[in-house]
């Protein structure tokens, strides 16, 4: 299954980096969402698939019983998932408050520092 | 912002029952999915679905603390939930267990500490929810 | 021993609500602090007399051979004897010379973090904890030099110091870690137990990069021109800085290696000759000087260059000279420059030609000012003559070199006495001439440095038992490395180095008499600086602001696109190349084994990945990153990760409100691009996509390292008590890890509500 996510990663990279280069800011925001779910997707992918096999481990028990799905990266991508979502708040309104001062939405008139 | 009846009715109804869910989840968290962050997301849906069913202001009263405070706690919790271990000699935020016990729920510093991640996930989503939402309504 | 050395720092902070409580008594409060250390490095003097040197070990950073150590014996106490007690008399001095200023306070937290910094230089016996110190000490004195702000001057010469000493600070940490790596430790006493590196290969790497930090520190030609700009600072600093302490930090790095790098014909050629050059052209920069602290300054380039001159000889009885040269410049120099104070407090000008006859009224600063620079021209008895005596001798007995080595000291020390003459008889005697302000005695508070400094050079003249015991004996084993069997005295006899001594001393007073008509001849000597090191400084200095412009405007443009584009091109240049080159054009493709569901997942994410690129909808973008989001969650539900699934559900859910609450109220898409445009960024956005495709591809096969995930999984229950092993990581193993990811989480949402709340009030 692996092959088949690793498509699927490259096609959600390359619409993420499309949208960003594009000189629409609403567009840049979406291209940014899209961009956190790839990278995401990318760190689960690389772990490897496991089905079936959630790192619990059952009641009474030390151990899992047999192989269970790598939890570190599921860690990661845990706090990776709500960081990028306060990123996301962050980008949006500051965006958002870019766009009122300059009174535009083309990223190629925000090339001066003073506004 | 106000919205349907619909809406509010069902805003109404969910918020216990979501509230009461992210409890449960949290407290579960250490032994099946759940945790702080999940808890918290829940409890800040609830409580962002009561904003678009009513208004920023009606859903701060309801959450009666100040969502910044309840940011500021839970990173104190957070940060307190290590010291602890260091009284005991080991290292920061070194897991420490009580034989303390209130029915299924024991006193630990994990737990402590994912209280605060809980608190913190809310405050932060509500900060941002509650001044998008008043910069709206003006 | 960490208290001792601490303190300083402790105390720089408090120093300004002392200052507050205290008053224009604060000087003789805060030097209270370098008086205790004084006392207490005092105490230690026995045991390292005694031959018997000390480490005391407080672990730092224990995991990186980074340790809080110290070593004690008798080069380090000297220093740090010589340390506190000038500091004392600076901390005192400083109240009478800056009293009324707006700044002291300021002035006291630096120069005592500065004094602070400087013990732990020379007691580290850490390399890393040394050359940390080190760097503190460029810094403090940076702002000491920069005292005085508000002047472009004082601010460009402080500039001057910190950049030519930082640089080469640079190059003495790499000479640090080279040596640490060759010898195997990174303490000192341990490196200097050990053999002598002078047969190493990277013997010559070490050498260089150490002495670049330690002459640029020491102001060892070339890099002499940034001492004397140093005298910008007010007069305390200068004394602190020239006398006792950080030009001399150099010197004390030098003769602490001596043992480990000092046997070879490079060290002995580079430093004795470079050291001699320093001091001759030391003491004609003075003598062409008329500014009293400058011709100090270049007296000082004169003795930092004599010191480094015989390390470079390298002999028994050159060490000997060097530790006795450096307790008597210390003290000379301290008292010298401490006199130039209040000279120049008193009188309202630095500019000795315009001062005379200034004995009657300032007559005991005009008696230690003549003890003091008997001590400096090397006048029996005065601990200055013992010094320069051995000087001679050492410079005779040198292995190499030693005629050049010899006629150089010799011109030297004639400039030397006349440099005496002209700071210490010049202004106080012969006819009186006006002054800006009208003269009177000098406070007990800057008076006596120079009365304690000045008599001490006395006593160790008079009685060189006395500090040869206390002092030297232990020092020179220090730097010799094995202990050696001598004793200073003032008297040796009818020979050679007296000799020398008699004609220097002619020499010297011949030139002073004829000062004036020297210095003149000497100014047309101007010349050379033009093509000086100081020169050179400048020029990089405007190369380098030329070159920051004109990357600022090739790089920084302006254009979001064109800063992406370098770091895009960048990511797949650097990760295709390192992925073809170790792994060839065949990515290891194992067989699809996809469920029907799963695979239909995939083709719904990239069907609508592909839809939110192309789309001209707002709305519908919105809806299909939806599905994006929905079907990657399936993916985490599907292989085995719940906890991702119903967080990235949940954080789904709240994204959509969130653009809802924004993103509406920007305008709708609008294509600004041309086609041409498109067609690039398609390009670009495809090979980002393809890397990262074969990235995956090939990843997923490689394991460098044992995967620790294993540890987790076995230790979530018995060490985590908690059977959700994602959830143990995240509050118990990771912990740390979390707690800055939740801080982050709090910035992100202060920061949101910082830019509404800000609106809002920009609207009222």
């Amino acid at each position: 299954m692996e092959p088949v996510l690793a498509i699927v990663v490259g096609v959600l990279f390359a619409a993420a980096i499309y949208l960003i280069l594009r000189r629409s800011l609403v567009k840049l925001v979406i291209g940014l969402i899209l961009l956190s779910n790839a990278a995401n997707l990318l760190i689960f992918t690389v772990s490897g698939f496991t089905r079936a096999a959630p790192p619990l481990v059952p009641e009474g028990l030390e151990q899992p019983v047999g192989a269970v799905a790598d939890p570190l990266p599921q860690a990661l991508i845990l706090t990776a998932i709500v960081i990028s979502f306060g990123v996301l708040a962050f980008a949006v309104v500051l965006i958002h408050r870019a766009y009122e001062v300059v009174g535009h939405d083309d990223l190629d008139q925000m090339k001066d520092t003073d506004t | 912002m106000g919205g349907s009846l619909i809406l509010q009715t069902a805003a109404r109804a969910l918020l216990p029952l979501l509230l009461l869910l992210s409890v449960f989840l949290l407290l579960r968290g250490h032994d099946e999915p759940g945790g702080g962050f999940i808890a918290g997301l829940v409890a800040s849906s609830a409580f962002a679905l009561y904003v678009f069913a009513y208004d920023a202001a009606t859903s701060r009263r309801l959450l009666t603390v100040d969502s910044r405070t309840m940011m500021g706690v839970g990173l104190l919790l957070g940060a307190l939930a290590g010291l602890p271990a260091m009284f005991r000699g080991e290292a920061y935020l070194a897991a420490q267990w009580w034989d303390v016990s209130l029915g299924p729920i024991s006193l630990n510093t994990p737990l402590i500490f994912d209280i605060g991640v809980y608190l913190v996930v809310i405050g932060t989503v509500m900060t941002i929810v509650f001044a998008l939402a008043e910069a709206e309504e003006n | 021993m960490l208290i001792a050395v601490l303190s300083g720092f402790i105390v720089a902070a408090l120093a300004p609500w002392v200052f507050r409580l205290a008053g224009g008594r604060t000087g003789w409060v805060l030097g209270l602090l370098p008086a205790a250390l004084t006392v207490y490095f005092a105490t230690w003097v026995p045991q390292i007399a005694a031959g018997d040197p000390e480490v005391i070990v407080y672990p730092w950073i224990p995991g990186l051979d980074i340790n809080m150590s110290f070593l004690v014996d008798g080069l380090s106490l000297l220093f740090a004897l010589l340390i506190s007690l000038i500091g004392t008399f600076i901390v005192i001095y400083a109240g009478g010379y800056l009293a009324g200023h707006r700044d002291l306070p300021r002035f006291y937290v630096v120069i005592l973090a500065f004094m602070a910094s400087m013990l732990g230089l020379v007691l580290a016996d850490n390399l890393i904890a040394m050359f940390v110190f080190w760097e503190l000490t460029s810094i403090t004195s940076y702002l000491l030099i920069g005292f005085s702000h508000e002047e472009e001057k004082s601010r460009k010469c402080a500039l001057q110091g910190l950049l030519v000493t930082v640089a080469g600070g640079l190059a003495l940490l790499a000479g640090l870690i080279l040596l640490a790596t060759v010898a195997g430790s990174y303490e000192f006493s341990e490196i200097l137990a050990g053999e002598s590196l002078g047969e190493h290969s990277a013997y010559g790497g070490i050498l260089l990069l150490i002495l670049l930090g330690t002459f640029t520190k020491s102001a060892q030609v070339p890099f002499h021109f940034w001492l004397p700009n140093a005298m910008a600072a007010p007069t305390p600093v200068s004394a602190y800085l020239h006398s006792a302490t950080m030009v001399k930090a150099g010197v004390y790095l030098m003769a602490r290696l001596h043992p480990t790098l000092g046997d070879t014909n490079a060290w002995l050629i580079t430093l004795g000759l470079i050291g001699a050059i320093t001091m001759f052209t030391g003491t004609v920069m003075a003598v062409r000087s008329t500014e009293i602290k400058r011709v100090l300054a270049y007296s000082t380039v004169m003795a930092l260059g004599t010191l480094t001159m015989l390390l470079g000889i390298g002999t028994e009885g050159a060490i000997i000279a060097m530790i006795a040269f450096l307790l008597a410049h210390s003290l000379y120099k301290g008292a010298l420059f401490l006199v130039a104070g209040a000279l120049d407090h008193e009188t309202g000008t630095k500019d000795i030609t315009k001062m005379g006859g200034l004995a009657r009224a300032m007559p005991w600063t005009m008696v230690f000012a003549s003890i003091a620079a008997l001590s400096l021209a090397g006048i029996p008895p005065l601990f200055g003559f013992v010094a320069k005596e051995l000087m001679f001798e050492a410079a005779l007995g040198a292995a190499w070199l030693a005629p050049v080595l010899t006629v150089l000291a010799v011109a030297s020390a004639m400039l030397v006495v006349a440099i005496a003459g002209i700071v210490a008889i010049r202004p106080f005697h012969g006819p009186r001439k006006a002054t800006p302000k009208e003269p009177h005695e000098a406070s007990w508070a800057m008076l006596l440095g120079p009365i304690v400094l000045g008599s001490l050079g006395l006593a160790f003249g008079l009685v060189p038992v006395l500090a040869d015991s206390l002092f030297v004996q232990a020092g020179v084993a220090a730097v010799y490395g094995e202990e050696v069997d001598f004793y200073l005295s003032l008297w040796h006899g009818i020979n050679l180095p007296l000799l020398l001594s008699l004609v220097s001393l002619a020499g010297g007073i011949f030139i002073y008499l004829n000062w004036d008509g020297v210095r003149e001849r000497l100014a047309r000597t101007s010349v050379i600086d033009r093509f000086g090191m100081e020169r050179g400084y400048d020029k990089a200095m405007r190369g380098l602001e030329r070159l920051a412009d004109w990357q600022t405007r090739v790089l920084q443009n302006g254009y979001m696109r064109n800063y992406l584009y370098t770091i895009l091109i960048a990511t797949v240049v650097l990760v295709g190349y390192t992925l073809f080159g170790r792994y060839g054009l065949a990515p290891p493709l194992t067989a699809v084994d996809g469920l029907p569901h799963e695979l239909l997942i995939a083709a719904l994410l990239v069907v609508a990945a592909v839809f939110v690129a192309s789309t001209h909808s707002r709305l519908g973008a919105v809806a299909s990153l939806g599905i994006v989001g929905f079907s990657v969650a399936l993916i985490y539900v599907l292989f085995s990760a719940p906890d991702l699934g119903i967080t990235q559900v949940l954080i789904e859910t709240l994204t959509v409100i969130l653009l809802v609450l924004v993103l509406f109220r920007l305008p709708d898409f609008v294509d600004f691009s041309s086609t041409r445009d498109r067609l690039r960024d398609l390009v670009v956005g495809g090979l980002v996509g393809l890397t990262f495709f074969f990235l995956v591809l090939f990843a997923i096969d490689v394991q460098y390292f044992d995967p620790i995930s294993q540890y987790f999984v076995e230790e979530s229950v018995p060490g985590g008590k908690g059977r959700n092993i994602v959830n143990v990581i995240l509050v118990d193993f990771r912990a740390l890890d979390t707690l800055g990811e939740i801080y982050v989480l709090a910035l992100a949402a202060i920061g949101v509500y910082a830019m509404v709340k800000l609106r809002a009030e920009d609207r009222h």
